[in-house]
Protein backbone atom coordinates (compact mmCIF):
# COMPACT_ATOMS: atom_id res chain seq x y z
CA UNK A 1 0.00 0.00 0.00
CA UNK A 2 1.64 3.15 -1.21
CA UNK A 3 0.37 6.46 -1.82
CA UNK A 4 0.42 5.93 -5.54
CA UNK A 5 -1.72 2.99 -5.49
CA UNK A 6 -4.26 4.61 -3.43
CA UNK A 7 -4.40 7.81 -5.47
CA UNK A 8 -5.39 5.11 -8.45
CA UNK A 9 -7.71 3.63 -5.95
CA UNK A 10 -9.22 7.02 -5.27
CA UNK A 11 -9.25 8.01 -9.07
CA UNK A 12 -10.97 5.17 -9.71
CA UNK A 13 -14.25 6.45 -7.17
CA UNK A 14 -13.55 10.05 -8.97
CA UNK A 15 -14.07 9.02 -12.50
CA UNK A 16 -16.93 6.20 -12.09
CA UNK A 17 -18.92 8.70 -10.15
CA UNK A 18 -18.28 11.34 -12.88
CA UNK A 19 -19.45 8.91 -15.24
CA UNK A 20 -22.62 9.12 -13.14
CA UNK A 21 -22.85 12.48 -12.51
CA UNK A 22 -22.71 13.38 -16.13
CA UNK A 23 -24.44 10.51 -17.50
CA UNK A 24 -27.71 9.57 -15.11
CA UNK A 25 -31.53 10.83 -15.86
CA UNK A 26 -32.62 10.76 -12.81
CA UNK A 27 -31.74 13.55 -9.96
CA UNK A 28 -31.17 11.07 -7.06
CA UNK A 29 -29.00 9.16 -8.99
CA UNK A 30 -26.81 11.75 -9.84
CA UNK A 31 -26.71 12.66 -6.37
CA UNK A 32 -25.14 9.10 -6.17
CA UNK A 33 -22.77 10.17 -8.86
CA UNK A 34 -21.43 13.11 -6.95
CA UNK A 35 -21.39 11.39 -3.59
CA UNK A 36 -19.09 8.38 -5.47
CA UNK A 37 -16.62 11.58 -6.38
CA UNK A 38 -16.78 12.66 -2.82
CA UNK A 39 -16.24 9.43 -1.72
CA UNK A 40 -12.99 9.25 -4.05
CA UNK A 41 -11.40 12.60 -2.68
CA UNK A 42 -12.13 11.49 0.84
CA UNK A 43 -9.89 8.10 0.23
CA UNK A 44 -7.40 10.71 -1.80
CA UNK A 45 -7.46 13.20 1.16
CA UNK A 46 -6.65 10.38 3.50
CA UNK A 47 -3.87 8.97 1.48
CA UNK A 48 -2.24 12.69 1.00
CA UNK A 49 -2.49 13.00 4.77
CA UNK A 50 -1.33 9.59 5.77
CA UNK A 51 1.65 9.49 3.65
CA UNK A 52 2.67 13.34 3.27
CA UNK A 53 1.79 15.04 6.86
CA UNK A 54 0.06 12.94 9.60
CA UNK A 55 -0.79 15.99 11.22
CA UNK A 56 -4.13 16.83 13.28
CA UNK A 57 -5.05 19.54 10.58
CA UNK A 58 -5.61 17.22 7.71
CA UNK A 59 -8.11 15.16 9.84
CA UNK A 60 -10.27 18.54 10.23
CA UNK A 61 -10.00 18.81 6.69
CA UNK A 62 -11.26 15.31 6.21
CA UNK A 63 -13.64 16.11 8.41
CA UNK A 64 -14.92 19.33 6.66
CA UNK A 65 -14.89 17.16 3.23
CA UNK A 66 -17.74 14.65 5.12
CA UNK A 67 -19.67 17.25 6.00
CA UNK A 68 -19.68 18.72 2.71
CA UNK A 69 -21.35 15.45 1.48
CA UNK A 70 -23.56 15.48 4.31
CA UNK A 71 -24.53 19.15 3.06
CA UNK A 72 -24.63 18.01 -0.21
CA UNK A 73 -27.05 15.38 0.51
CA UNK A 74 -29.30 17.28 2.53
CA UNK A 75 -29.75 20.06 -0.27
CA UNK A 76 -30.06 17.48 -3.34
CA UNK A 77 -33.25 16.14 -1.52
CA UNK A 78 -34.61 19.25 -0.78
CA UNK A 79 -34.22 20.48 -4.63
CA UNK A 80 -35.45 16.67 -5.79
CA UNK A 81 -38.28 17.39 -3.86
CA UNK A 82 -39.11 20.44 -5.24
CA UNK A 83 -38.47 19.29 -8.73
CA UNK A 84 -40.92 16.46 -8.36
CA UNK A 85 -43.34 19.17 -6.75
CA UNK A 86 -43.17 21.41 -9.54
CA UNK A 87 -42.72 19.24 -12.13
CA UNK A 88 -44.07 15.81 -11.62
CA UNK A 89 -40.61 14.55 -12.31
CA UNK A 90 -37.41 13.45 -11.10
CA UNK A 91 -35.85 13.52 -14.15
CA UNK A 92 -32.73 16.06 -14.62
CA UNK A 93 -33.84 16.67 -18.42
CA UNK A 94 -37.09 18.18 -17.45
CA UNK A 95 -35.15 20.79 -14.88
CA UNK A 96 -33.61 23.18 -16.52
CA UNK A 97 -35.21 25.62 -14.20
CA UNK A 98 -37.56 25.54 -11.20
CA UNK A 99 -39.71 28.14 -11.96
CA UNK A 100 -43.19 27.19 -11.88
CA UNK B 1 1.86 -7.30 4.42
CA UNK B 2 -1.69 -7.44 6.03
CA UNK B 3 -2.76 -4.25 5.42
CA UNK B 4 -1.68 -4.37 1.64
CA UNK B 5 -3.87 -7.63 0.83
CA UNK B 6 -6.88 -5.72 3.48
CA UNK B 7 -6.38 -2.46 1.37
CA UNK B 8 -6.28 -4.30 -2.26
CA UNK B 9 -9.35 -6.55 -1.20
CA UNK B 10 -11.14 -3.40 -0.21
CA UNK B 11 -9.97 -0.95 -3.03
CA UNK B 12 -11.67 -3.97 -5.50
CA UNK B 13 -14.73 -3.76 -3.65
CA UNK B 14 -14.81 -0.06 -3.40
CA UNK B 15 -14.45 0.54 -7.10
CA UNK B 16 -16.29 -2.56 -7.97
CA UNK B 17 -19.43 -1.66 -5.84
CA UNK B 18 -19.14 1.68 -7.11
CA UNK B 19 -19.12 0.69 -10.84
CA UNK B 20 -22.29 -1.93 -10.04
CA UNK B 21 -24.13 1.73 -9.20
CA UNK B 22 -24.32 2.41 -12.28
CA UNK B 23 -24.36 -1.13 -13.99
CA UNK B 24 -27.45 -2.35 -12.02
CA UNK B 25 -31.01 -2.35 -13.47
CA UNK B 26 -32.47 -1.70 -9.89
CA UNK B 27 -32.37 1.45 -7.96
CA UNK B 28 -32.47 -0.36 -4.47
CA UNK B 29 -29.35 -2.05 -5.58
CA UNK B 30 -27.81 0.66 -6.71
CA UNK B 31 -28.37 2.19 -3.28
CA UNK B 32 -26.91 -0.83 -1.82
CA UNK B 33 -23.86 -1.08 -4.36
CA UNK B 34 -22.89 2.61 -3.03
CA UNK B 35 -23.54 2.13 0.55
CA UNK B 36 -20.37 -1.06 0.07
CA UNK B 37 -18.75 1.41 -1.58
CA UNK B 38 -18.58 3.75 1.51
CA UNK B 39 -18.03 1.16 3.81
CA UNK B 40 -15.11 -0.38 1.91
CA UNK B 41 -13.76 3.31 2.13
CA UNK B 42 -14.70 3.66 5.27
CA UNK B 43 -12.97 0.63 6.38
CA UNK B 44 -9.73 1.52 4.51
CA UNK B 45 -9.70 4.64 6.41
CA UNK B 46 -9.04 2.44 9.56
CA UNK B 47 -6.14 1.03 7.44
CA UNK B 48 -4.51 5.05 8.04
CA UNK B 49 -5.88 4.53 12.01
CA UNK B 50 -8.17 6.90 11.28
CA UNK B 51 -10.95 5.48 13.82
CA UNK B 52 -13.10 8.32 14.20
CA UNK B 53 -13.46 9.19 10.28
CA UNK B 54 -14.13 5.42 8.98
CA UNK B 55 -16.55 4.86 11.87
CA UNK B 56 -18.64 8.11 10.70
CA UNK B 57 -18.09 7.38 7.32
CA UNK B 58 -19.68 4.02 7.45
CA UNK B 59 -22.36 4.99 9.85
CA UNK B 60 -23.60 7.84 8.36
CA UNK B 61 -23.47 6.69 4.94
CA UNK B 62 -25.34 3.74 5.46
CA UNK B 63 -27.97 5.83 6.93
CA UNK B 64 -27.85 8.25 4.33
CA UNK B 65 -28.58 5.30 1.62
CA UNK B 66 -31.30 4.52 3.73
CA UNK B 67 -33.22 7.55 3.40
CA UNK B 68 -31.94 7.68 -0.67
CA UNK B 69 -33.76 4.15 -0.57
CA UNK B 70 -37.12 5.77 0.75
CA UNK B 71 -36.55 9.03 -1.62
CA UNK B 72 -36.67 6.51 -4.59
CA UNK B 73 -39.49 4.34 -3.64
CA UNK B 74 -41.46 7.79 -2.98
CA UNK B 75 -40.48 9.54 -5.88
CA UNK B 76 -40.77 6.92 -8.87
CA UNK B 77 -44.02 5.36 -7.56
CA UNK B 78 -42.83 1.69 -7.95
CA UNK B 79 -40.77 -0.91 -5.79
CA UNK B 80 -37.74 0.32 -6.95
CA UNK B 81 -36.21 -3.28 -6.25
CA UNK B 82 -38.10 -5.10 -8.85
CA UNK B 83 -38.41 -2.60 -11.66
CA UNK B 84 -35.81 -2.84 -14.60
CA UNK B 85 -34.36 0.67 -15.31
CA UNK B 86 -31.73 2.41 -17.28
CA UNK B 87 -32.01 5.78 -17.55
CA UNK B 88 -29.02 7.30 -19.00
CA UNK B 89 -28.34 10.36 -22.00
CA UNK B 90 -25.16 10.83 -23.31
CA UNK B 91 -23.69 7.69 -22.55
CA UNK B 92 -20.71 8.02 -24.98
CA UNK B 93 -19.47 11.16 -24.05
CA UNK B 94 -19.59 10.55 -20.05
CA UNK B 95 -17.45 7.42 -20.77
CA UNK B 96 -14.77 9.15 -22.82
CA UNK B 97 -14.99 12.16 -19.88
CA UNK B 98 -14.83 9.50 -16.98
CA UNK B 99 -12.09 7.41 -18.91
CA UNK B 100 -9.89 10.56 -19.56
CA UNK B 101 -10.07 12.01 -16.60
CA UNK B 102 -9.37 8.65 -14.89
CA UNK B 103 -5.97 8.72 -17.50
CA UNK B 104 -5.38 12.24 -16.06
CA UNK B 105 -5.65 11.50 -12.29
CA UNK B 106 -4.06 8.05 -12.25
CA UNK B 107 -1.21 9.43 -14.80
CA UNK B 108 -0.75 12.57 -12.27
CA UNK B 109 -0.90 9.96 -9.18
CA UNK B 110 1.93 7.88 -10.94
CA UNK B 111 4.29 10.37 -12.63
CA UNK B 112 4.23 13.24 -10.15
CA UNK B 113 7.60 13.00 -7.31
CA UNK B 114 5.92 12.73 -4.16
CA UNK B 115 7.65 14.42 -1.21
CA UNK B 116 8.72 12.22 1.78
CA UNK B 117 6.37 12.38 5.39
CA UNK B 118 7.18 15.08 6.88
CA UNK B 119 6.39 14.52 11.09
CA UNK B 120 4.27 11.63 12.92
CA UNK B 121 1.29 10.44 13.69
CA UNK B 122 0.02 11.42 17.03
CA UNK B 123 -0.45 8.36 19.61
CA UNK B 124 -3.68 8.41 20.17
CA UNK B 125 -5.34 10.10 16.47
CA UNK B 126 -9.07 10.61 17.66
CA UNK B 127 -7.98 12.50 20.97
CA UNK B 128 -5.57 14.67 18.57
CA UNK B 129 -8.50 15.27 16.37
CA UNK B 130 -11.00 16.33 19.20
CA UNK B 131 -8.25 18.44 20.36
CA UNK B 132 -7.67 19.88 17.46
CA UNK B 133 -11.43 20.88 16.56
CA UNK B 134 -11.82 22.07 20.37
CA UNK B 135 -8.46 24.02 20.52
CA UNK B 136 -6.65 25.30 17.54
CA UNK B 137 -9.01 24.77 15.13
CA UNK B 138 -12.11 25.85 16.86
CA UNK B 139 -13.06 27.98 13.80
CA UNK B 140 -13.65 25.27 11.71
CA UNK B 141 -16.09 23.82 13.87
CA UNK B 142 -17.66 27.50 14.64
CA UNK B 143 -18.12 27.90 10.73
CA UNK B 144 -19.28 24.08 10.22
CA UNK B 145 -22.16 24.49 12.79
CA UNK B 146 -23.97 27.44 11.33
CA UNK B 147 -23.17 25.79 7.50
CA UNK B 148 -24.81 22.61 8.31
CA UNK B 149 -28.00 24.80 10.60
CA UNK B 150 -28.16 26.75 7.25
CA UNK B 151 -28.69 23.91 5.56
CA UNK B 152 -31.41 22.74 7.51
CA UNK B 153 -33.26 25.72 6.80
CA UNK B 154 -32.61 25.84 3.39
CA UNK B 155 -33.82 22.20 2.73
CA UNK B 156 -36.88 23.23 4.65
CA UNK B 157 -37.39 26.18 2.89
CA UNK B 158 -37.06 24.41 -0.47
CA UNK B 159 -39.05 21.57 0.40
CA UNK B 160 -42.30 22.92 2.08
CA UNK B 161 -45.36 22.85 -0.68
CA UNK B 162 -46.43 26.66 0.87
CA UNK B 163 -44.75 28.82 3.12
CA UNK B 164 -46.59 31.67 5.04
CA UNK B 165 -45.82 33.67 2.22
CA UNK B 166 -47.51 32.02 -0.54
CA UNK B 167 -49.91 31.87 1.64
CA UNK B 168 -50.64 35.40 3.16
CA UNK B 169 -48.45 36.97 0.55
CA UNK B 170 -44.80 39.21 0.94
CA UNK B 171 -46.06 41.50 3.85
CA UNK B 172 -47.76 38.55 5.66
CA UNK B 173 -50.92 40.75 5.48
CA UNK B 174 -52.89 39.10 3.99
CA UNK B 175 -55.59 35.85 4.31
CA UNK B 176 -54.33 32.82 5.66
CA UNK B 177 -55.61 30.63 2.66
CA UNK B 178 -54.80 27.59 4.66
CA UNK B 179 -56.82 28.68 7.71
CA UNK B 180 -59.77 31.00 6.01
CA UNK B 181 -58.73 33.22 8.83
CA UNK B 182 -56.95 36.91 7.99
CA UNK B 183 -54.40 37.31 10.08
Amino acid sequence: MTLETVLVVAAALFSVGLYGAISQQVVVMVMMGLELMLNGVILAAAAFWWFLSPSPDGQVLLLVVITAMTVEMAMGFAVATLLHRARQSDMTDMATDLAR
Amino acid sequence: MLSGIVFWVLAVIAVATGVAVFRVDSMARATYALAASFIAVGLTLLLFDLQFLGVITVLMMVMEMAVMAIYMIMFMGMNPALMPMSMVHGKRPALVVSIGTFVVLAGGALLVDWPTRRGAPAADLVTSLGEAVMESKMLVMMTVSPVLFATIVAALVLALPRSRYDRMGADLRGRDLDRGAGR
